[in-house]
C-alpha cells in the first residue's frame, strides 16, 4: 500500500473534522468554548495543509503537521478530562461565554463534541506515526 | 497531478461541501422549528406583569427584547429599534428583558430597575449605552464611571445608589435568566415578535418580521 493512503486519510479526517466543527456552531448555533476554540486552530489549517501536501507529494509534510496535530491532541485530551471531571472545572480556563463542560450533542450516550475532537486528533496523530514509520522502512 | 487523482480530491470536497449543506438546511428548519416550539410552551413567560415597555399596551405587535446593558450588540442595536418604533408608531410596543451575562451587566441592571422608579427608565438606558465604551469595556471596566454620567439621564443619583440593592431587582434579574433560559435566548440581544424568535439575526430581518406580524 502506497504510504500517501495514510495522508489521503489524514486529510479527510481533518477536511471532515473542519466542515463537522462549523456545521455545529453556524448552523447548530453550539457556541464554541475557549478550548473548542484551540483545538479549532490546530485543526482547520490541517485540512490545507495535507491536500497541500497531497498534490505537491510532499513527503515532509509531517514537519508542519505533526505540531498541529500534537498540540490539538493534547488540548483534547485536557478538554475530555476536563468533561468527565477528572480535572475540576475551576482549573479551566474559561471566564465567561460557554463553560467546557457544557454537554450540546450525547450520541449513544457517549460521543460528545470535546470527544468527537479528540476522536479526530488520535486518528490524524495515528495515521502520521504509521506514515512515518512506513516511510522509514 | 493526473486526472483520476484529482477525482480523489474534488470527491471528498464536493461530497463535504454538498452535506454541509443539506444538513444545514435540514437541521436548519429543524432548530427553527424547535426554537418556535419552545417559545410556544413557554409564553406567558414572554411578558411578565410589570416588565418596562414602551409603545401602546395594547399595540398590535409586541417586541420582546432580550438585553444587557454591558453588551455592544445590544447597543449598536438600540437606535434600530428606536427607529422601529417611529416607523410602526401606534402599532408596536418593545417589551424589555435582561439577560445579563457580562461582569458588570448586573450592576448596570440595578441602576436601570432603580431609574425606573423615577420613571426615568429609557433615559437611564440611554446614558448607559451612550458610555458603554467607557464604563462596560470588557477588558477594562470601570462601572463607577456610571455615577459621572447618570445626571444627564435626569436622575436622582443619591435615590439609585440607595435604592439599586432591593432585593426585588435581584429576582427580577433571576426571573429573567431563567425565562430566557425556558423561551431559548441565548444571546444578547435576542427578539420575540408576537410569540415567535427571531430565528435569523438581524436589523432588516427584526424589521421584515414586525412588517409581517403589523400585517397580519
Amino acid at each position: 500500500m502506497k504510504t500517501t493512503v495514510y495522508l489521503y486519510f489524514c486529510w479527510i479526517v481533518a477536511l471532515v473534522a473542519t466542515a463537522g466543527s462549523l456545521f455545529f456552531s453556524e448552523v447548530m448555533h453550539f457556541y464554541p468554548c475557549v478550548l473548542c476554540w484551540y483545538q479549532r486552530i490546530a485543526m482547520y489549517p490541517l485540512a490545507f495543509i495535507f491536500l497541500a501536501a497531497l498534490l505537491t507529494s510532499d513527503s515532509k509534510v509531517l514537519k508542519y503537521t505533526l505540531p498541529l496535530t500534537i498540540s490539538g491532541w493534547v488540548i483534547a485530551s485536557y478538554h475530555l478530562l476536563l468533561y468527565f471531571e477528572i480535572i475540576p472545572e475551576s482549573a479551566a480556563p474559561c471566564v465567561g461565554g460557554v463553560p467546557c463542560t457544557t454537554t450540546y450533542i450525547q450520541w449513544f450516550g457517549f460521543i460528545t463534541i470535546p470527544m468527537l475532537s479528540f476522536i479526530a486528533f488520535s486518528l490524524l496523530l495515528g495515521a502520521q506515526i504509521r506514515f512515518k514509520q512506513k516511510r522509514s522502512l | 497531478m493526473k486526472k483520476n487523482q484529482l477525482l480523489f480530491v474534488i470527491i471528498p470536497v464536493v461530497l463535504v461541501v454538498a452535506g454541509y449543506f443539506v444538513a444545514s438546511n435540514v437541521m436548519g428548519s429543524k432548530a427553527d422549528q424547535e426554537a418556535k416550539d419552545k417559545v410556544a410552551a413557554n409564553s406567558e413567560r414572554l411578558v411578565p406583569d410589570g416588565a418596562p415597555f414602551k409603545g401602546p399596551i395594547m399595540a398590535k405587535v409586541t417586541v420582546v427584547e432580550f438585553l444587557d446593558p454591558e453588551c455592544e450588540s445590544c447597543r449598536a442595536f438600540a437606535p434600530y429599534v428606536e427607529e422601529m418604533l417611529r416607523r410602526y408608531e401606534g402599532k408596536v410596543k418593545v417589551v424589555i428583558r435582561y439577560l445579563p451575562l457580562h461582569t458588570n451587566s448586573k450592576f448596570a441592571v440595578k441602576i436601570l430597575e432603580a431609574a425606573r422608579k423615577q420613571n426615568k427608565f429609557w433615559e437611564t438606558l440611554d446614558v448607559i449605552f451612550k458610555y458603554q465604551p467607557q464604563w462596560g469595556n470588557h477588558h477594562n471596566p470601570n462601572p463607577e464611571y456610571l455615577w459621572e454620567v447618570l445626571p444627564e439621564a435626569g436622575v436622582d443619583v443619591a435615590r439609585i445608589k440607595e435604592e439599586m440593592n432591593d432585593p426585588e431587582f435581584d429576582k427580577i434579574i433571576e426571573r429573567d435568566t431563567r425565562d430566557a433560559q425556558l423561551l431559548g435566548a441565548k444571546y444578547t440581544p435576542s427578539f420575540f415578535i408576537n410569540g415567535e424568535p427571531l430565528t435569523d439575526f438581524g436589523v432588516q430581518q427584526l424589521y421584515d418580521a414586525v412588517e409581517k406580524a403589523a400585517a397580519n
